[in-house]
């Protein structure tokens, strides 16, 4: 079932303002972070087993405790970049309910003793990035930003910096990059930003649904928050579901829940006539998953992980039995391609190579020998970059050609999709 | 010229707003889209003197994020959608029908300034998929009727 965890109060319009944040116990929990001390705080969020939403699932007290303890001025960025094709869940979340952001950004920012955030959203969502201000400022006229809030003596600037439309600042150290006034590249790891981010200080980056459910450990205490969810993935995840489903849209389930349900309780099935082919679960960088497959997964970190694909970011693609495989593959090789930042070769060369071969397929003209190679240019752009796009292209080319090998040599062999109906491949490439 | 006075006002209380002064390139950029609509090599210039930063700097930023238009843009600039779900449910063949009923070429201005069409990656809002933004505007669950009526409304 279904649950309104994170979402409790998205359905009521006054929620966005300061004072239907307030009327449903908005910053109470803040006065009661204030009350604990930083480490205690750090602690809580260890043990309530909360990881990062965002894509990694990275457990998110653990990355906290990587700052070093030094009294060195350090920064918190919130990841509103949201570029994880499939992933619409960090926009609801701040359209809805900008000050849960903020409060929970407060009360993480006070664990980790930052004085400065910062909210990167992504360019294209210019009018959430303007209730994000006005929240801000109604915060800041409020008392609840700034100097010795709440009479606690903590203070605390939070400002919104718009992106430009680049994938790759998603990906933290290209998040911070761009945030430094460059070209969003990514920045070798180690040192983690956590020892060395903005501007060569220590950062968290978190994303927004990872800060914001920070809040309701604090609430609720580790044990209730613990109540959703499973053993190594507790909480709840807003989960992105789109494709061909009767009704798509964002969703928030235990971790655990079977995608099965999901697709058909949550978002009512499939369309009708049609047969489940493939899930993309975690965003496109993430491996599909055949029906079957689909079919007994459930949506946790660990079991997709099995599955040999992950959880990423909660977007989750239904793709049915009308759809050609080789169509979709060209479509997120021609995204990778153009989203990758040109600093590595194998990613730069890489991504240009396997779309031009996944275009060669679906124009028609393509060889068995192509569908091989789309294979071995994948695997040798995995693990050998600075970031994770380059595995992000080749994870999902290795799985399509793996899982829906015959789609593709059919298309080899025959000049045209294996599935018949009117597929954009065959008429326009 | 390429910034009013009060973009250049704009852009110099950028260059204190944050830790360092190269992260008011991106909002200064924008400043200029806003203001004439896409960023030629002279407003780079021009904001090299106002920001009193170097050129390739600004320029670097300008050229590395999609959403500065290097070039000329129509009034309205169409952005369709094509990634992954929209593809699915036919934003590819949605562009191609705008590009045929305004007689376009990807990318370029229409004679009469208002149209510039783009093909661009996922704008998060795949539950509503076919989607495209006009400008900063979002326009969802679109089909060729839909697209009709948002173009008549625009040229009114």
């Amino acid at each position: 079932m279904a649950v309104q965890y994170l979402t409790e109060h998205y359905d009521d319009k006054d929620f966005v303002s300061l004072k239907g944040y307030k009327a449903k116990g908005g910053y109470k929990d803040l006065e009661k972070a204030f009350k604990l001390k930083p480490k205690e705080i750090i602690e809580m969020v260890k043990a309530s087993g909360l990881r990062g939403r965002g894509g990694a699932g990275f457990p998110t007290g653990v990355k906290w405790s990587f700052l070093p303890d030094n009294g060195e001025e350090r920064f918190l960025l919130c990841n509103a970049d949201e570029g994880e094709p499939g992933t619409f869940k960090d926009r609801l979340m701040m359209e809805k309910a900008p000050h849960q952001l903020i409060e929970g950004m407060l009360i993480s920012a006070f664990a980790i003793n930052s004085k400065k955030s910062y909210i990167y959203i992504r360019g294209e969502y210019e009018y959430v990035a303007v209730i994000l201000e006005k929240a801000l400022k109604e915060a800041y006229d409020a008392g609840l930003l700034g100097k010795n809030i709440l009479g606690s003596g903590f203070d605390h600037d939070m400002d919104v910096y718009r992106g430009a439309g680049a994938y790759i600042c998603g990906e933290e150290t290209g998040m911070i990059s761009s945030l430094e006034g460059l070209k969003g590249q990514p920045k070798l790891k180690p040192p983690f930003p956590a020892i060395k981010g903005y501007l060569g200080k220590p950062t968290i980056v978190n994303n927004v649904e990872t800060l914001a459910a920070v809040k309701y450990v604090i609430r609720d205490g580790v044990d209730a928050f613990r109540k959703y969810g499973t053993e190594k993935s507790a909480g709840t995840k807003l989960f992105s579901v789109s494709g061909d489903v009767q009704k798509p849209g964002n969703y928030e389930v235990p971790l655990g829940y079977p995608l099965k349900d999901l697709i058909e309780k949550e978002c009512g099935g499939l369309l009708p006539g049609r047969k489940l082919k493939a899930v993309i679960p975690g965003g496109s960088s993430a491996p599909v998953l055949n029906a079957e497959e689909a079919y007994r997964a459930t949506m946790d970190y660990e079991c997709l992980a099995e599955m040999g694909s992950m959880l990423g970011s909660g977007a989750v693609i239904i793709i049915d039995d009308s759809n050609c495989m080789v169509d979709l593959l060209h479509v997120i090789l021609h995204f990778y391609h153009h989203e990758s930042c040109g600093q590595c070769t194998p990613c730069r060369e890489g991504t240009g190579w396997i779309e031009k071969l996944s275009r060669k397929i679906v124009s028609g003209s393509g060889r068995l020998q192509d569908i091989d190679l789309l294979d071995k240019v994948a695997q040798n752009m995995k693990g050998r970059t600075i970031c994770a796009l380059s595995d992000a292209a080749a994870l999902p080319t290795i799985s399509f050609v793996a899982k829906f090998r015959d789609e593709f040599e059919f298309f080899v062999r025959e000049g045209r999709s294996k599935v018949k109906g009117n597929i954009y491949a065959q008429s326009a490439h | 010229m390429a910034l009013t006075e009060q973009g250049k006002e704009y852009v110099k209380k950028e260059l204190d707003r944050y830790e360092s002064r190269l992260s008011a390139i991106i909002p200064a950029l924008y400043k200029v889209q806003e203001e004439k609509g896409w960023i030629a090599k002279e407003d780079i210039e021009e904001l090299s003197r106002v920001m009193d930063l170097p050129a390739s700097a600004i320029q670097e930023v300008a050229t590395f994020y999609t959403m500065f238009n290097k070039k000329p843009t129509g009034k309205y600039h169409i952005q369709v959608c094509c990634n992954v779900t929209c593809a699915m449910k036919k934003g590819r063949e949605l562009t191609d029908y705008i590009l045929k009923k305004l007689d376009l070429e990807e990318g370029e201005v229409s004679n009469d300034g208002l149209f510039t069409v783009s093909r661009v990656e996922c704008l998060g809002s795949c539950d509503t998929a076919p989607v495209l933004q006009v400008n900063f505007d979002y326009h969802e669950n679109l089909d060729e009727k839909k697209v009709d009526l948002l173009l008549d409304q625009l040229r009114k």
